[in-house]
């Protein structure tokens, strides 16, 4: 793993309203790592990361990615976005769009790229989340997991330097849950740059190189997952274990 | 259609009480109007007799026999297929329709002396009027949409401004002012011209609400997605918002294009030759004014239909990817 930084987050916090969101969070995502983020619901987990990408705006400290400081009068956010993946909670596929042209969209009206080469990228990318066959369905035909799966290779198609993935299976039934975490599982091998909120706890174990929990606005613990899992430290982290691992 | 339950239950018209209710219901209206100077009197004068001095004996006769045959016409209609009874009761509907304009004995000839121009000034003048107007309503809406959801002050109050005050006056009054006002600040404007601003200026107003309430139906996902993707706002609208947004405003869109089509007959009161006016006009001579307004009045409904039938063919295009 080298140590270049992708994302820098130096004492920020966020406030919606008066209620504060965010405090003083600091984080630092190397290129090539994994962090997986969980915590308890209405922690802050979402709004951390959707700062990422200023989808969210922090109201103080300082979130770089890619060298690009974030902020508020920034002309160049949708340079920032283009390299920034992220995939959602509910898929937030573009309904009116073939998969196709779900995955074409970002590179041809955003990069530039022609319809034929952002094409090819497209069924390169649906091949390796394993549905080329569907590339020519609409999403409303698709299984959540297939959708969820369509999402991953839209957001691929963007040629991201890092991906940010919303609890991506918690709106699936079971059954499909694995099939998209055998997807991340692939992206991560393949050296990804990842930042997953999720409570797939043998996701972290198998693929984090560091987790993250969060309660109430602030990052309460981190480790890797033999740390984490294996002697978690505030009691706050062991109660949320053993409520999330009882079953 | 709404959504169908599989329960099949006996087709209305066939349950006995309807059946019944539905001859009383007949029969009782025929009685009650007076038809024995009618020709179907004629047609039962070996039943009834001399219908002028058959009496209520004869009023019930020719009830009972339109009831018996509106009862029977209903209930055969009722065992067709859907498509066949849609068809039928269309046609016996226009007929009624039909039979309805030929009690003002019509002259044929007048008719076909002045349908042509009636077809070449009128109808053209009609469809080129609304068709400007439309065009020009629909990108005020797509404009006044998006400044009344944007959060720039100055925006928001001309567009909310604009809204009010031309969907708060009569539409023929706001003809009027522009064609008779404007002048007044130095304007000096055609008839034609003021009547197509006049209709742009008021359709675009209602048009600026469908086409808010439309994008604002669409989910905040699909922003988000758009936006985490680097698309910008005109991209967002265009290429993502709208398109979905379209199957929800066109229905009432199409309303609109419908209603101001008849609407620009409004135009006629600052003298545009329109069909309106000309339906007004050409009979006035002769004082044969009935043969130009139901012959006006057809074709506007005529050009109804055709946009009724391009909406419905738009709504069938964009339920595509609704579709399971
Ligand atoms: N737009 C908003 N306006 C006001 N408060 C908000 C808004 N979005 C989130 N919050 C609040 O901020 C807190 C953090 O929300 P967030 O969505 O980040 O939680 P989370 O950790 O992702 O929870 P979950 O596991 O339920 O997704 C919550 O208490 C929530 O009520
Ligand atoms: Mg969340």
């Amino acid at each position: 793993m080298s140590t270049e930084a992708i994302i820098e987050v130096r004492a920020v916090s966020k406030w919606y309203g008066q209620f504060h969101a965010l405090k003083n969070i600091n984080l630092t995502v190397h290129k090539g790592e994994r962090i997986v983020i969980c915590g308890p619901s209405g922690s802050g987990k979402s709004t951390l990361i959707r700062c990422f990408n200023r989808l969210e705006a922090h109201q103080q400290g300082e979130i770089v990615v890619n060298g690009v400081a974030l902020h508020g009068r920034m002309s160049n956010v949708a340079a920032v976005r283009s390299n920034v993946g992220m995939v959602f909670q509910h898929f937030n596929l573009f309904p009116h769009m073939t998969v196709l042209m779900n995955c074409m969209a970002g590179p041809m009206w955003v990069k530039g790229v022609s319809a034929v080469e952002a094409r090819q990228t497209a069924l390169q990318f649906l091949e390796r989340v394993r549905i080329p066959e569907q590339a020519n369905k609409f999403p409303v035909q698709l299984s959540g997991g297939q959708q969820q799966r369509v999402a991953i290779a839209r957001s691929l198609c963007m040629k991201p330097d890092v991906m940010l993935f919303d609890e991506p299976t918690s709106a699936l039934d079971p059954e499909m849950v694995s099939e998209v975490l055998e997807t991340m599982t692939g992206l991560a091998r393949d050296g990804m740059t990842m930042v997953c909120v999720t409570h797939e706890m043998g996701f972290a174990r198998a693929v984090a190189d560091r987790v993250i929990f969060m309660d109430a606005g602030q990052i309460l613990e981190e480790g890797t997952p033999d740390e984490f899992f294996g002697n978690p430290r505030h009691n706050r982290t062991k109660l949320f274990l053993s409520q999330i691992l009882k079953h | 259609m709404l959504y169908q339950d599989t329960v099949e239950a006996e087709v209305l018209v066939h349950k006995p009480w309807f059946v019944a209710t539905m001859f009383g219901v007949v029969l009782l209206v025929f009685m009650a109007f007076n038809l024995s100077g009618t020709g179907f009197a004629e047609l039962m004068r070996p039943v009834i007799g001399e219908p002028q001095t058959s009496g209520i004996y004869g009023r019930f006769a020719i009830g009972f026999a339109i009831a018996v045959m509106f009862t029977l016409n209903v209930v055969l209609i009722g065992f067709a297929p859907l498509k066949l009874q849609i068809g039928i009761v269309w046609l016996e509907l226009l007929l009624l329709f039909m039979a309805f304009f030929e009690t003002f004995h019509l002259s044929l000839p007048f008719i076909g002396e002045k349908l042509p121009f009636l077809i070449t000034q009128g109808v053209a003048t009609t469809l080129y009027v609304s068709a400007i107007s439309i065009v020009i309503a629909s990108v005020i809406a797509v404009a006044g949409a998006v400044a009344k959801l944007s959060n720039n002050g100055f925006a928001y109050a001309i567009a909310s401004f604009y809204t009010s005050l031309f969907r708060g006056l009569p539409l023929l009054m706001q003809v009027y002012l522009i064609y008779l006002g404007l002048p007044q600040l130095g304007f000096v404007i055609n008839a034609v011209p003021a009547g197509i601003l006049a209709l742009s200026l008021c359709y675009g107003a209602y048009m600026t609400e469908i086409f808010r309430s439309g994008i604002q139906s669409i989910d905040r996902g699909q922003w988000e997605a758009s936006r985490s993707m680097g698309f910008g706002f005109a991209l967002t609208m265009r290429r993502i918002i709208l398109p979905q947004a379209l199957p929800v405003i066109i229905p009432p869109t199409g309303n609109q294009f419908i209603s101001m089509l008849k609407d620009s007959s409004l135009v006629s009161v600052i003298g545009v030759w329109e069909l309106m006016f000309l339906a007004r006009t050409l009979g006035q001579k002769t004082f044969q004014h009935m043969e130009m307004l139901i012959s006006a009045a057809i074709i506007y409904w005529m050009l109804s239909i055709c946009l009724e039938l391009i909406q419905s063919r738009i709504e069938r295009h964009y339920g595509r990817s609704k579709m399971r």
